[in-house]
């Protein structure tokens, strides 16, 4: 912790390094968020930015599932110090780097003291070596959850349109808004099955957020619409060839959808 | 000199002059600058310090913590009807009674005109609503002596929230989360705890209608 920026005085103090780390997050789990983040990445990348996506999904991790990677070294062996950060650092298929939990991780899945130096020191790391760091999280809300979305300047929640994922996208912006003091986050609905639905979907949690949380804080929750990402034969496709949707079938719906959200995220 | 004097403090030990002496003065001003003159009990300031510091601690260690924000219930009353003299003396029970429910190692501090904070490091959320309900009886069963046979009863509200456990937060925030139980235990009636419930259920069922309501599965069209 001796290099991290000590943030003495405001504790909410995030430093400016922070802006550029990105937490995807859901709720729920099964909504496509290791997808998003992965793709996103691509996206990303293409448009000329340094990207690092970091599985902080530490005990469940699947970003080397979808990526198709088999890594040698992964973020346990930093943490353990069995190798060095920059040689865990994996170029991935879209033209970006990724650093991969690994499945020894599984003994990380509660958040002591000793893991959360680790965590902090390799963000402070890797950091301002890119453009964009993408934190994969886990998913529902636990403690693992919420520590390493605090790490991050910006919150992106991904839902799909469907009760459940709804419900578990609003617990985790209603939490992160209350213990975190965030107060603007990133929506990004995925497998929308017309145009604008991400549009509606946004507004039926901003109307609920404005009148269950925001009489009791003091400044308004404003979600941002990041991006709709339509339902498309091509995500599947490619998920099953373990292939990035925006790499194997680009210009189909899904695609145009991430690029799109990209386009967003680098605007703002 | 003469700050300490009037806070009935003694004057430091060693000759005047000597760095011993210097020190015990500069810790006696520190000291005093950090307490409240009418109860003893820690000020604002050393309240906000203690906060700040237990933020920190709960970051790195996860351990539990309460804060609890108190208010006297209808003090204003007390004032009006009784004058200022029998308003600091409810003011000096309050802090006493305050002092004997918590630990030792417990913050008690006068962070307003009638209201009270305490900062509880190390506290179990399973035991917050405990000790935040000693705290209030203590209060609620301590007659007031404002006068020469002349005793009152007083009662406090308490609102409580627990920090966010290996989450850096704001002292701001931690106290606006508490106060806003503060308010609902006003609102509900007074002489009355009310913690945050803790995230086990963050979503109640009208939240989840509203949500809902308006929401139509697209596959009907």
């Amino acid at each position: 912790m001796s290099e991290a920026p000590a943030a003495v005085a405001g504790a909410d103090s995030r430093p400016a390094q922070s802006r550029k780390i990105l937490a995807v997050t859901s709720g729920k789990g099964g909504v496509g968020k290791t997808f998003v983040s992965a793709n996103l990445a691509a996206a990303l990348a293409r448009a000329g930015r340094k990207v690092l996506v970091l599985d902080a999904d530490l005990g469940l991790a699947n970003l080397d599932v979808v990526l198709n990677l088999f890594p040698k070294i992964t973020l346990h062996d930093v943490f353990t110090g069995k190798s060095s950060l920059n040689d865990a650092i994996l170029p991935a298929p879209g033209g970006f780097s990724v650093l991969l939990a690994g499945s020894g991780m599984v003994e990380y899945s509660r958040m002591t003291a000793e893991v959360r130096d680790q965590f902090q020191k390799v963000i402070d790391e890797v950091t301002p070596k890119f453009d964009h760091v993408l934190l994969d999280t886990g998913a529902g809300i636990s403690d693992v959850v919420l520590y390493t979305v605090s790490l991050a300047g910006e919150v992106l929640v991904v839902a799909t349109p469907e009760p459940t994922s709804l419900t578990d996208a609003y617990a985790t912006i209603k939490v992160l808004a209350t213990t975190q003091g965030r107060r603007k986050m990133g929506v990004l609905v995925n497998q929308t099955r017309k145009p604008g639905e991400g549009r509606q979907v946004r507004q039926q949690l901003q109307n609920v957020v404005d009148r269950y949380v925001n009489p009791q804080l003091d400044s308004p929750v404003r979600l941002d619409l990041i991006g709709e990402v339509p339902v498309d034969p091509a995500v599947r496709d490619a998920v099953l060839r373990r292939q990035l949707v925006l790499e194997w079938l680009p210009g189909t719906p899904a695609s145009l959808g991430i690029v799109a959200a990209a386009g967003k995220l680098i605007q703002n | 000199m003469q700050l300490l004097g009037a806070a009935g403090r003694a004057a430091p030990a060693g000759d005047p002059g000597s760095s011993a002496y210097l020190q015990g003065l500069v810790d006696a001003l520190v000291e005093l600058s950090s307490r409240d003159a009418l109860t003893g009990l820690a000020n604002r300031r050393a309240f906000e310090l203690a906060l700040e510091r237990e933020i920190d601690r709960v970051a790195r260690s996860g351990e539990p913590a309460l804060l609890l924000m108190l208010d006297i219930d209808h003090f204003k009353r007390v004032n009006d009807s009784f004058g200022h003299n029998a308003g600091d003396s409810v003011i000096k029970a309050v802090a006493t009674a305050l002092l004997d429910s918590v630990r030792p190692m417990d913050l008690v501090a006068r962070v307003g005109g009638e209201e009270f904070a305490i900062v509880l490091p190390n506290c179990a959320s399973a035991f917050g609503e405990t000790v935040a309900e000693r705290v209030r009886r203590r209060v609620a069963h301590m007659p007031v002596v404002i006068g020469p046979g002349q005793e009152i009863a007083v009662s406090v509200s308490i609102g409580g929230a627990f920090a966010p456990q290996w989450v850096r937060s704001t002292p701001a925030l931690w106290v606006e989360r508490a106060d806003q139980q503060l308010y609902r235990a006003k609102r509900q009636g007074r002489n009355l705890v009310q913690l945050e419930p803790t995230q086990v259920s963050v979503v109640s069922n009208e939240e989840k209608q509203l949500l809902f309501d308006s929401f139509q599965p697209s596959d009907h069209d």
